[in-house]
């Protein structure tokens, strides 16, 4: 189970990850090895065993629908590397 | 050229009224809020924040799901759906994928046609709840990103691929944002961006069983664009195949102000969006009591109120579907019903003289003054013979604005109607009395003389004379 260069870089470009060369190399190799892991997991029979969306004993947490105060907008504002009319400001976006 | 048939499914977001949002306590009204005073570290994705879920968005999902005729869960997950833009602070939508809240239910809609109305039902593949983005704004070399709706709760409807032709397409949307307005769980008004539409669209030559490569085509902001896009887009793909071309799968978007589509950038298909179950929330059970405790608020639709308004109180079917239309509407007419006792008459009131003053003041149902007693008092006065059509039309008008009762504004304007007989009689005989030569020809057959005295009486009266006892009164005197 080997993955392919080009699967490295499609994997990346959804991660928005740049990478070198070297690294979709070396990536390609670890990425391989987790991917082998799940192969062997995938030989357990699982078809006795419901879906597990989790393996907590939690279930139906809930809050009631009540309105609580907002953060100041300096607050919300603090760590964005820039911002402008209240808003964060971010490299122009095409519409996509 | 074979026949093309047209093969449609939407998608439908609709903003879910609740107070608070998805998954935090801040406010869910981000309309006309300065941008970014409605955040908080949950929904503005701080590290170590976690999300819980809002049990009234559940809860209308639920409804909205019964009102579909779906299946409730019995369990139901959230997923994370994973992409990046500049919108989604996360990273990744907290959305439903493998298990939603609600599956397999339908939507009846009618479609007009030569002979009526012909009933059709679409299946409805699933109702889920997820949360919506921020808003982005563009302005010259970048982008504005406001917070506000991020996380605010939205439902998704998808149907079956059962529509075959944009007109039926229009009708589901119609009856889905009906279904949703009285359920209470949307505004679902599509020009504000409340409910918001995709169509998957695809044609084949009729008899063919598979279906042709379908097209999603995005940004549908109105019922107009959903009808026009899909038009286009059913004749561009014809054009394609008729030209020995292939249909690409693609997604588009409309643009409404060339009125074509237009091929989007490519985004990531299902299997790139990388879903997997939430670890941050743990799955909802759905037990049967909480679906029937819902089932129990679940309003009657406005379907089943047309029909009850036909069979049980007579209504005209026309207008058993106007009153049914709105669930503010159909409740007052049914409380004017009640106080009155006299649904027809009740009904053509309002769908005449209320739905005009309504429409000339642009007044809300909900903000109308006249109360259904007081409204109901008014057809009393007129089936009593107190006050005549005319008269009634103008207090209902005032009553329209001031809110004030209608014996008060009858007594003010001095409009009862006289049906004391002694009075009239007197107005009776003055008026014989001052036309003999009249009187003459209509005892000599000129029997349709008869109106014009009854409307010198009238006028005798001021128009306040009870027409049955006048035209009583006068024939008798005539005979004279
Ligand atoms: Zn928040």
């Amino acid at each position: 189970m080997s993955l392919t260069l080009a699967q490295v870089e499609h994997i990346a470009e959804l991660a928005r990850l740049a990478l070198t060369d070297a690294e979709k190399a070396l990536y390609r190799e670890q990425l391989s090895a987790i991917l082998e892991y799940a192969a062997i997991l995938q030989r357990v029979d699982t078809s006795m065993i419901p879906p597990t969306a989790t393996v907590l004993p939690l279930r139906n947490i809930m809050r009631e629908d009540i309105v609580q105060p907002s953060l100041p907008i300096e607050d919300v504002l603090a760590n964005a590397p820039d911002a402008a009319d209240g808003c964060f400001r971010v490299t122009a976006i095409l519409e996509g | 050229m074979p026949i093309y048939e047209t093969i449609i499914g939407l998608e439908v977001h609709a903003q879910i009224l609740t107070r608070s949002k998805m998954f935090c306590a801040c406010s869910a009204d981000y309309a006309g809020a300065a941008p970014n005073t409605h955040v908080c570290p949950v929904c503005m994705a701080l590290p170590g924040s976690l999300p819980v879920i809002n049990r009234a968005a559940v809860e209308k999902t639920i409804l909205a799901g019964l009102a579909l005729h779906c299946t409730i869960g019995p369990e139901a997950v959230f997923a994370r759906k994973n992409y990046h833009y500049a919108d989604l602070p996360k990273g990744y939508q907290i959305s439903q994928y493998e298990l939603p809240l609600c599956h397999d239910g339908w939507i009846e809609i009618e479609i007009p046609n030569e002979t009526g109305n012909r009933v059709k039902r679409i299946g409805i593949t699933r109702v889920h709840l997820e949360e919506d983005t921020g808003k982005l704004t563009h302005t010259g070399g970048a982008s504005l990103v406001d917070l506000n709706r991020a996380g605010v709760p939205l439902l998704e409807i998808v149907t079956e691929p059962d529509m075959r032709s944009p007109e039926e397409a229009h009708a589901y949307l119609t009856m889905l944002q009906r279904i949703l307005r009285y359920l209470g769980v949307s505004t679902a008004d599509m020009e504000k961006g409340a409910m918001r539409c995709e169509a998957n669209v695809s044609v084949r030559p009729v008899g063919q069983a598979q279906f042709g490569t379908k097209v999603e085509v995005k940004n549908l902001n109105s019922f107009r664009a959903v009808v026009q896009a899909l038009e286009y887009e059913v004749a561009r793909q014809i054009a394609v195949l008729e030209s020995g071309g292939k249909v690409v799968q693609v997604t588009m978007g409309w643009d409404e102000a060339h009125g074509r589509t237009v091929v989007q950038r490519t985004k990531e298909s299902a299997d790139d969006y990388r879903y997997f179950p939430e670890p941050d929330l743990p799955p909802l059970v759905i037990e049967p009591a909480w679906v029937e405790a819902l089932a129990a608020r679940l309003p009657e639709l406005p379907d089943a109120k047309t029909r009850r308004f036909v069979a049980e109180l007579g209504l005209h079917p026309r207008d058993a579907a106007l009153l049914a239309e709105d669930r503010g509407i159909a409740e007052y007419f049914e409380a004017v019903a009640r106080e009155s006792g006299d649904a027809k008459t009740a009904a053509n009131w309002i769908t005449g003289e209320l739905f005009r003053l309504m429409n000339t003041a642009t007044v809300e149902i909900a903000a109308v003054k006249i109360t259904p007693a007081a409204f109901a008092a008014l057809m009393r006065l007129v089936a009593t013979g107190q006050i005549n059509l005319n008269s009634a039309k103008r207090v209902f008008a005032i009553m329209f604005e001031t809110g004030r009762s209608p014996d008060e504004i009858v007594q003010e304007l001095g409009l009862a109607q006289v049906s004391d007989a002694d009075v009239l009689a007197a107005a009776v005989a003055a008026v014989v009395a001052r036309y003999p030569d009249e009187a003459a020809k209509y005892r000599g057959g000129k029997e349709t003389l008869f109106n014009w005295f009854l409307g010198q009486v009238m006028r005798e009266t001021r128009g306040k004379g009870n027409p049955a006892v006048v035209r009583e009164l006068l024939a008798k005197a005539l005979k004279g």
